[in-house]
């Protein structure tokens, strides 16, 4: 977990799972949950081991999370936006019904 | 007149003449020198902001940032200015997720996302200017939250004015571990130890090239690192292993000297061995990789001015091997003169003299790198970990212990062990992993890791979703293969009719 070592001056507001924090304009998904208090982003997919992000630089996977309802997405490469609603995961990915049609 | 900013996949040429992938210092001057000719240039970058990591947040960060991160991080804002300044087309936040180099009747082509939907574009030349990855360093529990590299804790002090929060521990070897270091010490952090894992038998390979080492300025950027480290901070010279422990988290570290083994409480442990050149998406395109002995690494192989094997594609920066920021912008230069020569464009009578200029300044800035190569030189129980419990593929969670033990069954190499243990399959497609597995069996099997090779990569280099595939124009004959009738009655974007 990390804390801010100066003053947000542009502060937005972001969700993750439900529960309401602050973040700093500008920054990514991934650090603005790790300055929130975030420790633990998501479960992994073969033991169901606590995960975070290694790397913050789009190499390691560890910090993926759904983002307004699409899932494994790199948090350490997407700006974070006022209202998104950031979900962790947990273990294996389901296929969601509907994402795709075949005739 | 400045970039456009690109922000959706379909507003994007369907040719650019150059597209430099990557907005490090290498992508960035690529871009710039390239759009002062009279060509079409697009820089594609997964980040929200140009910088790459090292001049990362620079367009955004405020004096406090500036006076922590130092002159060397303040020297990329010209850099940047010039590229925001250019007659290019910029797209952040964008994946390049394949890329194809030219052949006969066909020009380069890039598969990317931007904007939530995927697109292929065609390019004269593609300058791939990918940059520079961590190392990885396996040790045990470094899955556990609280475990990072240290690049990572600099990304966050760049980009989020944020430090670890708790007792500190950095572990590991190499310059930017030092820097690290006084960086989190200034800004406040509490670091409890730095662990250096030196080999400190480097040191005699490394002494002959302390001569260029001493007439560069590494010599006093470096000494003035290390005796502000010194100190301030506890440094443990000689540690030979490491193991973080701890139930949800990072809570202990675990370490032995030659004289004792050693307990230290910590909630944040900050990982470091140096820097390798991101090469997923150059090998992916085919690009002959060679292994470099004192960096430790495979790198493309490129000619003086940064081609590559694959026509077409062009590498420039630490992507083509480590040289530092401020070679890699001249790196970037060349490589845009080599496009616009290749392509015929915006060739001026000048070029020759101007060319061999750079050359001789990227050549002068490399100078004092092979003696950090070499003295920085990782030591073997940190590149093929010993400990049979120790996680090598994050994703599929195999253990080096499983991967020696399928290496002793006579698994010929990296590529065979993916199908017997899935190592190197998971999201992150071997960039964690591979490494280790070059190193463990070179080191089982008595060869050089040259001889051992890598994982052999194929595009989607990054995960993209499937709707975005589907979505794309395909050719009659691909719909006819996969969907196992005529491309007739095939319409993807088809509503339903009342």
């Amino acid at each position: 977990m990390f804390r801010r070592i100066e003053a947000v001056a542009d502060e937005i507001g972001f969700f993750f799972d439900g529960r309401p924090l602050r973040a700093m304009q500008g920054e990514t998904v991934a650090t603005a949950l790790l300055a929130s208090g975030v420790g633990v982003f998501r479960s992994s997919v073969v033991s169901g081991a606590p995960r975070a992000p290694l790397c913050l630089m789009g190499v390691c996977f560890d910090c993926l999370v759904e983002i307004d309802g699409v899932e494994n997405r790199q948090s350490c490469l997407v700006e974070i936006r006022e209202g998104m609603d950031v979900r962790s995961q947990n273990r294996a990915r389901q296929l969601k019904q509907g994402t795709i049609s075949c005739r | 007149m400045p970039v456009k900013q690109m922000t959706a996949a379909a507003d994007l040429a369907d040719r650019y003449d150059i597209v430099v992938i990557g907005a490090g210092p290498a992508g960035m001057a690529a871009a710039t020198e390239a759009a002062s000719h009279d060509v079409r240039v697009l820089l594609c970058d997964e980040n929200p902001a140009p910088g790459g990591q090292i001049y990362r947040a620079i367009t955004r960060n405020r004096p406090v940032a500036f006076k922590l991160l130092g002159a060397s991080y303040a020297e990329g804002l010209p850099l940047v200015q010039r590229f925001l300044d250019c007659r290019a087309d910029y797209a952040a936040g964008a994946t390049v997720w394949s890329l194809q180099g030219a052949h006969p009747e066909s020009e380069p082509e890039i598969g990317l996302t931007l904007g939530g939907s995927a697109r292929r574009i065609r390019a004269g030349r593609v300058i791939l200017a990918t940059g520079a990855t961590e190392r990885p360093m396996p040790v045990p529990g470094w899955t556990l939250p609280g475990v990072m590299m240290a690049g990572a804790a600099q990304i966050a002090l760049k980009s989020a004015s944020a430090v670890p929060q708790g007792r500190i521990v950095l572990a590991g070897c190499g310059p930017l571990l030092y820097l690290l270091a006084n960086q989190l010490s200034d800004a406040g952090a509490h670091i409890v130890a730095l662990l250096d894992t030196s080999d400190r038998r480097q040191r005699w390979a490394a002494i002959q090239h302390l001569p260029s080492f001493a007439a560069s300025p590494y010599l006093r950027k470096g000494l003035s690192l290390l005796v502000s480290a010194y100190r301030r901070i506890k440094v443990i010279g000689g540690v030979q292993d490491i193991a973080v422990s701890g139930q949800d988290r990072a809570e202990k570290v675990r370490f032995s000297t030659r004289k004792k083994q050693h307990v230290i409480e910590a909630d944040t442990v900050l990982l470091h061995q140096g820097v390798i050149p991101a090469i997923n998406l150059t090998s992916a395109a085919g690009c002959e990789l060679v292994w470099d002995d004192a960096q430790h690494c495979f790198r493309p192989v490129v000619d003086g001015v940064g081609r590559t094997s694959v026509p077409g594609i062009i590498c420039a920066g630490d992507g083509a091997g480590i040289g530092g920021a401020r070679h890699a912008a001249v790196a970037g230069r060349i490589a845009a003169m080599t496009a616009t020569t290749d392509l015929r464009i915006g060739t001026d009578p000048d070029c020759a003299r101007q060319l061999s200029a750079l050359q001789r300044r990227a050549r002068y800035l490399l100078r004092g790198r092979r003696f950090l190569d070499l003295l920085y030189h990782p030591a073997p129980q940190f590149r093929a970990p010993r400990d049979p419990d120790t996680i090598v593929c994050r994703c599929e969670e195999i253990r080096a212990g499983t991967l020696r033990q399928a290496v002793g069954l006579g698994v010929p190499g990296p590529n065979q062990l993916k199908t017997f243990l899935r190592c190197g399959m998971g999201p992150c497609q071997g960039r964690m992993c591979a490494p280790t597995v070059t190193e463990i069996m070179a080191e089982m099997q008595g060869k050089s890791p040259a001889e051992v090779g890598t994982y052999r990569l194929r595009a989607p280099v990054k995960p993209l979703r499937l709707a975005e595939l589907a979505a794309m124009p395909h050719t009659p004959a691909a719909i006819q293969a996969v969907a196992g009738h005529a491309p007739s009655d095939f319409q993807p974007n088809r509503k339903e009719s009342p």
